[in-house]
């Protein structure tokens, strides 16, 4: 529309645009809408839900049959103690950051970028939460037990014992999954009085009306709102960095040579925003092509991805060298045996794909045209998955499988409910995320039309009060 | 039945019969009738309406309520007319008026193996033995015990063990069987008991004997025969060849300062291995000790050398250590021999191989030097020719009546054994015997295959078996009676040096179980005679014939016996029993010749070597699980026996480990897993016996490979002309420590003992070297002064701080200990899949390592249990605290607190934590649960468990010490470990009171913790391991032979 504005594949730099040009207000709140309220469900969606439902359905079962026998159905043993169910916590946990990075982070650093991804992200993170929140529970002998591990009057007059990085993660995940939950919700709220508006069947009225409390789009009503939203984004900021470094805690606080470093918390950070990118960019390219959303999911927004998930990748590829650096300069024998026995041991081939997966093949983004290939950019968040959930798995296993003593070292073997339950969360993830895409817009629709204003060549400031409930 | 339709009752047979032939019961029946007997078919006819409806769904309706009170009724009527026989068994410590519900007490019995008895002192809680300790005034245990005893309490409770009389299969009862015996004796008082044929294992009890010699008298015809698979034929054989008598070898360990092993596992295995081990233990002390015995020269280790096949616990405590294939441990001792003197030896025994090693003359000369201070003990597999040489070898050096001493045989009967069963079974085959009974034992099972017995005892036309369990042997027989436990009869047995030992129930017998005694006295027509009065009767008989004597006091015979018949039972010894020591000398032409010597082998065969199980024995403990779940000493294997054999054998033969492959031995076959075990002789296959049973019990039914099945009568110890085929099959191991090996400077070593060694988790010096260096295994003292901590200090108590010392140097792993703790702590048994998963709940273990190339390395045992950390890392990371800190320094579990989050295991750098990864404990099994501690919880699935120092004893010690106003004194508290070794490595106390043994133990030089470095500043500690190689042989213990 705008004759200014460059060819959307010329160049990639800060001039890209974030929406192509040529949309309306109208047409953004319609195409984005029309997702929730008009089009048919796709039968894609349907097959997807299937398999995904079908999926969460081995979770439940597998955790039916683990409260029926007990975490002796999984491999785990002495000296491994912990084994797929806390590598997942950790994994899920991971993901989850991206979201509360892109929402928070970039909301207060005025990124606009964000935009159009931040919703879903922010979504991924909730459930990524909820899957990452089932496994601590899961993996307890007594789960039925999980509440002493709050704080609350109780007749036994007992505490939980605030030094272990248990309780302190229960804290952390908690608040976090809280916040999350809110400012998701808080961000909701304006797209869904536009969804109860324009919804024409009496049960999605009732329901996003009831969802959207009220909203009338005034001035006051956007003046609270974009307050409550700053407060949120202060609040989940310093929350993307606590989280992770007390989920480290649990590993750097206890004396385990491989477990027991310094550089856990920062290079747990960064590991998780760069697990979280990658399951972004995974999530998004599908989603972007399926929904016909390359308008507003541009190549500039997985370039810019694309770099945060270089950066961050490098800085874990530093946390692997100083890990190794450290062990040999530290001169303890454990730690160097530690480091030696993950590079050669019985489970070399787990770390050296660990390597190969987070540093050796993001270094592809370095190179523009990988950035701006869609399919290879797709390829590489899904080896940076795999690479971060391999990560976890060489920190859990190959710590404990052989310490201090010889005489007690053994081998961890995953068992087929090991796989269940992992299999099966991932089920209960993508059930949670189509039935999000199917009922609620996956794309803010108001600051999406904020940027409208933008590819139209108008300077407004990014709280407008004019912009009204069309 | 009135009212009872026929239809229905048809429908009920044919239902039974469908029910018949769906079990893997009897296959044919021979009528309706034996048909009906099913249980579910004979429950129907109690109902008057077999198929009411109403019956289904009401729990209890009115017509079972009025049944149940007449029932009770008539019952109580009849029960109050019985007046039982007074039989009082006599506590050991205190004798309450009243048992005190909670306070236990304790009874010394004893417990026979390979009809040798060791005294016990078990504990009864409100009525049922719960465990089992060692008698300290009994010889052959002085409060110690074996892992077979500590397991025996488990067996009492089996619900596998046999319950009831069987006549062909079905249920019986003990009155049928008396009608039966009585007809039987009256068919054969006509020919005098010319077919009566008693198998007995090996009898030494007394009163037993007198029993049989007076049957016997009765039927003069009959034969009493006597069989067990690991019977000491060789050295009764060898005693006979060595004087013309069979003697009973008594050795003073503790008197011994040179000590030679011909393929001897004296501190493990065989009669008085408990004593043994404790004098050996006693002689392991580089300090002088105030529990060394007088005879001991003081401030001396003594040094011991082992020639041995099969590595052994004896062979681990060794000084020097040789591995040599069976034929060369013979040529071996033949050769030393004929260097300390002796003559008249083989000349075809050419020693030639063995004279240039620097090991064989230096022991030799170490020998010599040690005159009347030396010992040569062969080993129970030997030849007889061997052991004839070592009692030559003994004399030679002047060692008789020294470290040596000589009783009559402590058997009642002493007789070849295998010659015994022969012979019974020639007969049986030639139609001679119809009426074969026999007590305990498991011939079918356990016979030297080339007997056949299974087949051949088919011709006795009448077989009568007295068994604990309905096993392969009661299945061929017609009549299966139930044997009673130990722990349920009376009786009596001869220890290792001759004392006799009296055996007293704990408990009245759980179900239809009869004694040997009361069998024999039904036989000679006594069946009235209660258990408990054929034992007492014969001992008052014994003390009548001793008060006939002259010099003794004329006071009321009865009340002389009365008070000594108590005494006895007290003390669980009748006092002065034990055998005289026998001045004896060497026959005159003492002579071995070749044929009495394993035929010279070629040297491309293959040697294989039948032992009896370390944990199984010869397969009578098959259906223990505390016993199959012991990890055997040096492999750490449970649940299964395997072909073990030396890395280099098994690079040769191209196998490793867990391949299966074929044993053929003169045409039989048998199929074994290999397991490499470092140390093993070369060309030699050792395969344990007490496997592959058919008829075990639901624990040791079916696992395992069964080395009968290849043993002969002809070479029951080893054979050679092995073959090896291999099957390209595996079959998986349950081992609780991992070993692998890898190359190093051409040579293989161990890699996980290899690390153990660098992190100085053993510490092990020759005793020259600690003399000059009296500190070389002393922690750094910044490792055990400073007590950094981010969190303030645990509060203390003023009095106790409870700690453990263990001493490597006495330790010989026979794993006492590892089930003395399972019995008192409750442990469940988790079975071989949990186990191979890393899932064993001991709460100590032996960890056994490897130093030096694995064809000949050291071996050490290191018992690890809760170090109790005084910083302890699994407290910290607990969220809910359930595992804390005592003020007296114990680590505490909270079971009922713990949530199971793993972490405090994690972060255990001892790994000594356990977990219910399910619900191991039994809930289920009624039987078992008499045999719990009822002071220790039974953990449920989920939680965390570990060591707690017998914090039962703890406080039970600290009561006591309240209630008596003072405060526990050294040696209150003994836990259950310490209770249990025999080498009194372990020992516990406050290391607070600085007289305490432990105190001064832990202010030795040798003293050191694991991993001191971490700051966990562990309460647990130990003594380093010396040894004392002869200066002569510059490398210690790791000597090849030079070929």
């Amino acid at each position: 529309m705008d004759p200014v504005m460059p060819e959307p594949s010329a160049e990639l730099g800060v001039s890209a645009p974030l929406i192509e040009p040529g949309h309306s207000y109208a047409s953004v709140t319609d195409k984005i809408s029309a997702i929730v309220l008009t089009r048919r469900t796709p039968r894609w969606w349907m097959l997807g839900f299937a398999a995904a439902f079908c999926l969460m359905m081995l979770l439940f079962f597998a955790v039916a049959y683990l409260f029926a026998v007990g975490v002796g159905i999984w491999g785990i043993n002495i000296p491994v103690g912990w084994g797929f169910a806390i590598v997942n916590f950790v994994w899920w946990i991971g993901i989850g950051h991206a979201g509360t990075l892109i929402s928070a982070i970039l909301l207060l650093l005025r990124q606009q970028w964000r935009t159009s991804i931040n919703r879903f992200a922010e979504a991924m993170t909730l459930f990524a939460v909820s899957c990452a929140g089932l496994f601590p529970v899961l993996h307890m002998g007594r789960p039925w037990l999980a509440y002493w591990l709050f704080p609350y009057p109780n007749t036994m007059g007992m505490w939980p014992q605030f030094r272990s990085p248990l309780v302190w993660d229960v804290f952390a995940v908690s608040t976090y999954a809280t916040v999350s939950l809110l400012f998701w919700f808080v961000g909701l709220i304006p797209d869904l009085a536009t969804l109860r508006d324009r919804s024409r069947n009496r049960v999605g009225k009732i329901m996003y009306g009831i969802l959207a409390m009220g909203w009338r789009g005034s001035a006051v009503h956007w003046s609270r709102y974009e307050t409550a939203s700053l407060l949120l984004a202060g609040l989940a900021t310093p929350l993307v960095v606590s989280v992770h470094t007390v989920v480290s805690f649990d590993f750097a606080v206890a004396i385990i040579p491989g477990w027991h470093t310094t550089i856990f918390p920062p290079y747990f950070v960064a590991g998780a925003i760069y697990s979280g990118f990658a399951m972004v960019m995974t999530l998004a390219i599908p989603i972007r092509a399926i929904y016909k959303l390359e308008d507003f999911i541009t190549l500039r927004h997985l370039d810019n991805m694309a770099k945060i998930i270089l950066a961050t990748g490098l800085i874990v590829g530093y946390g692997y060298m100083m890990e190794t650096f450290g062990a040999f300069y530290s001169a303890d024998q454990y730690e160097k045996f530690m480091i030696l026995n993950r590079m050669t041991g019985p489970y070399a081939p787990f770390y050296w794909a660990l390597i190969a997966c987070n540093i050796v093949m993001p270094q592809l983004l370095w190179f523009p045209a990988v950035r701006r290939s869609v399919v290879g950019l797709f390829v590489i968040s899904l080896v940076v998955n795999v690479g971060m959930w391999l990560e976890r798995f060489v920190i859990v296993v190959t710590s404990l499988h052989r310490d201090f003593l010889p005489s007690s070292w053994g081998m961890y073997y995953p068992t087929r409910w090991d796989w269940a339950t992992y299999v099966g969360s991932i089920g209960l993830f993508l059930t949670l995320l189509l039935l999000f895409l199917r009922y609620l817009p996956m794309i803010s629709i108001f600051e999406m039309r904020q940027l409208v204003s933008q590819t139209s060549g108008k300077t407004e400031s990014r709280v407008s009060g004019n912009l009204d409930d069309v | 039945m009135p009212g009872h339709d026929n239809k229905n009752g048809l429908h009920d047979i044919v239902a039974a019969g469908a029910r018949q032939d769906g079990s893997a019961g009897r296959r044919f029946w021979r009528g309706l009738g034996e048909l009906a007997e099913t249980p579910a078919f004979t429950e129907s006819l109690h109902h008057e309406f077999p198929n009411d409806p109403e019956k289904e769904n009401s729990g209890v309706n009115r017509r079972d309520v009025l049944k149940l009170m007449a029932a009770s009724a008539a019952l109580a009527g009849l029960s109050s007319c019985t007046k039982l026989p007074t039989q009082k068994i006599v506590p050991y410590v205190r004798a309450p008026e009243e048992i005190i519900p909670g306070k236990p007490l304790f009874y010394a019995t004893a417990m026979t193996q390979g009809g040798v008895a060791t005294g016990l002192l078990v504990e009864s809680n409100m009525g049922r033995p719960t465990k089992v300790e060692g008698n300290p005034l009994h010889p052959g245990s002085l409060g110690a015990t074996d892992i077979f005893a500590q397991a025996s309490v488990l067996a009492l409770y089996d619900p596998d063990r046999s319950q009831v009389v069987n006549y062909e299969g079905r249920i019986s009862n003990w009155a049928a069987f008396v009608e039966a015996i009585n007809r039987l004796r009256d068919e054969q008082k006509a020919t005098g008991g010319a077919g009566l044929r008693i198998l007995t294992g090996t009898v030494t009890s007394p009163s037993l004997a007198a029993q049989l010699r007076a049957l016997l008298a009765e039927f003069p015809a009959a034969k009493w025969h006597q069989y067990e698979p690991c019977a000491r034929d060789s050295a009764r054989e060898g005693a006979r060849l060595a004087f013309g008598q069979p003697v009973n070898t008594v050795y003073r360990i503790d008197r011994a300062d040179v000590i030679l092993s011909l393929d001897s596992d004296f501190l493990c295995s065989g009669p008085g291995s408990v004593r043994y081990a404790r004098d050996f233990s006693a002689r392991r002390d580089p300090d002088a000790s105030p529990n060394a015995s007088p005879h001991a020269s003081p401030n001396r280790m003594n040094r011991l050398y082992v020639v041995e096949s099969t590595p052994s616990n004896t062979g681990a405590m060794a000084d020097h250590r040789m591995p040599l294939k069976p034929g060369d441990v013979e040529r071996f001792a033949i050769g030393i021999a004929g260097s300390v003197g002796l003559a008249g030896l083989p000349e075809s025994r050419s020693i030639g191989q063995f004279a240039g090693s620097a090991w064989f003359e230096a022991l030799s000369k170490d020998l010599e030097n040690h005159r009347g201070a030396s010992l040569v003990i062969p080993g129970e597999h030997q030849p007889a020719a061997i052991h004839a040489l070592a009692h030559a070898m003994n004399h030679a050096l002047g060692n008789a009546g020294k470290t040596v001493f000589y009783t009559d045989a402590l058997e009642a009967e002493p007789i070849d054994q295998l010659a015994s069963l022969r012979e019974l079974v020639e007969e049986m085959k030639s139609g001679k015997v119809d009426t074969l009974v026999i007590l305990a034992g498991n011939p079918v099972y356990d016979a030297p295959a080339d007997l056949d017995f299974a087949k051949n005892c088919l011709g006795a036309k009448l077989r009568i078996r007295l068994g604990e369990y309905d096993d392969e042997t009661s299945e061929l027989c017609h009549w299966h009676v139930p044997e009673a436990h130990y722990l349920e009869s009376w009786g009596d047995a001869r220890a290792y040096d001759g004392t006799v030992s009296l055996i007293q129930p704990l408990i009245a017998p759980l179900y239809d179980g009869k004694s040997a005694h009361e069998l024999i006295a039904a036989l000679g027509g006594h069946s009235d005679q209660s258990n408990y009065d054929l034992v007492k009767d014969f001992w008052k008989t014994q003390s009548a014939k001793d008060a006939k004597k002259p010099g003794k006091e004329s006071q009321k015979p009865d009340k002389v016996f009365e008070t000594f018949w108590e005494t006895s039972l007290h003390d669980g010894l009748i006092a002065g029993t034990a055998l005289p020591e026998k001045p004896i000398a060497m026959r005159g032409g003492f002579n071995i010749s070749s044929q009495q010597l394993s035929p010279s082998a070629a040297a491309e065969s293959l040697h294989i070597v039948f032992r009896p199980d370390p944990a199984v024995g010869d397969g009578r403990f098959a259906n223990n699980g505390w016993l199959q779940e012991v990890p055997k000493p040096l492999t750490q294997l449970t649940w299964d026996n395997a072909a073990m054999l030396s890395p280099a054998t098994a690079a040769h033969l191209e196998v490793v480990n867990e391949a299966v492959v074929e044993l053929q031995l003169d045409g039989r076959t048998a199929r074994a897993p290999i397991w490499i075990v470092p140390g093993h002789a070369d060309g030699t296959v050792t395969l344990h016996l007490g496997y592959g049973r058919s008829r075990a019990g639901r624990v040791g039914t079916g696992i395992g490979v069964n080395a009968y099945a290849l043993r002969t009568s002809a070479k029951p110890w080893s054979a050679d002309g092995l073959v090896i085929r291999k099957t390209g099959e595996r079959y998986s191991l349950a081992s609780t420590q991992m070993h692998h090996a890898i190359e190093r400077e051409g040579k293989q070593l161990d890699e996980p003992s290899m690390a153990a060694f660098d992190r100085e988790l053993v510490r092990i010096a020759p005793l020259e070297e600690f003399r000059k260096n009296p500190e070389f295994a002393k922690d750094p003292e910044e490792r055990t002064t400073k007590a950094l901590s981010l969190y303030p200090a645990m509060p203390q108590s003023a009095e106790y701080a409870w700690g453990m010392v263990i001493d490597l140097n006495k330790c010989n792993g026979c794993n006492a200990c590892v089930v003395a703790c399972q019995a008192e702590n409750n442990i469940p048994v988790v079975g071989k899949q949990e186990v191979a998963m890393g899932r064993a709940m001991h709460w100590i273990r032996i960890d056994t390592y490897f130093r030096g190339g694995l064809e000949n390395p050291e071996t050490v045992h290191e018992p690890v249990l809760c170090m109790h950390c005084e910083n302890a890392p699994c407290e910290l990371v607990c969220p809910v605290a359930a595992t804390t800190h005592s003020p007296e320094g114990l680590n505490e579990m909270v079971y009922n607190r713990c949530v199971g989050t793993r972490y405090c295991s994690n972060n255990c750098p001892y790994k000594v934590r356990r977990f219910n990864f399910k619900l191991y404990s039994d809930w289920t099994t009624p039987s078992l649960m008499g045999q719990r501690n009822p002071n220790v919880s039974v953990r449920s699935r989920g939680v965390m468990e570990k060591c707690t120092y017998c914090v039962q004893r703890i406080n039970a010690a600290k009561i006591t010490a309240e209630l008596e106003d003072r405060g526990v004194r050294d040696g209150d508290i003994v836990t259950a470990c310490q209770a249990a070794c025999p080498a009194e490595a372990i020992v516990f106390g406050n290391i607070k009171d600085p007289s305490s043994r432990v105190a001064k133990l832990k202010a030795q030089s040798r003293n050191y913790g694991l991993l001191t470095e971490l700051n966990t500043r562990p309460r647990t500690s130990y003594l380093a391991k010396l040894t004392n190689p002869n200066p002569e042989l510059s490398s210690p213990a790791t000597h090849q032979r030079k070929e």
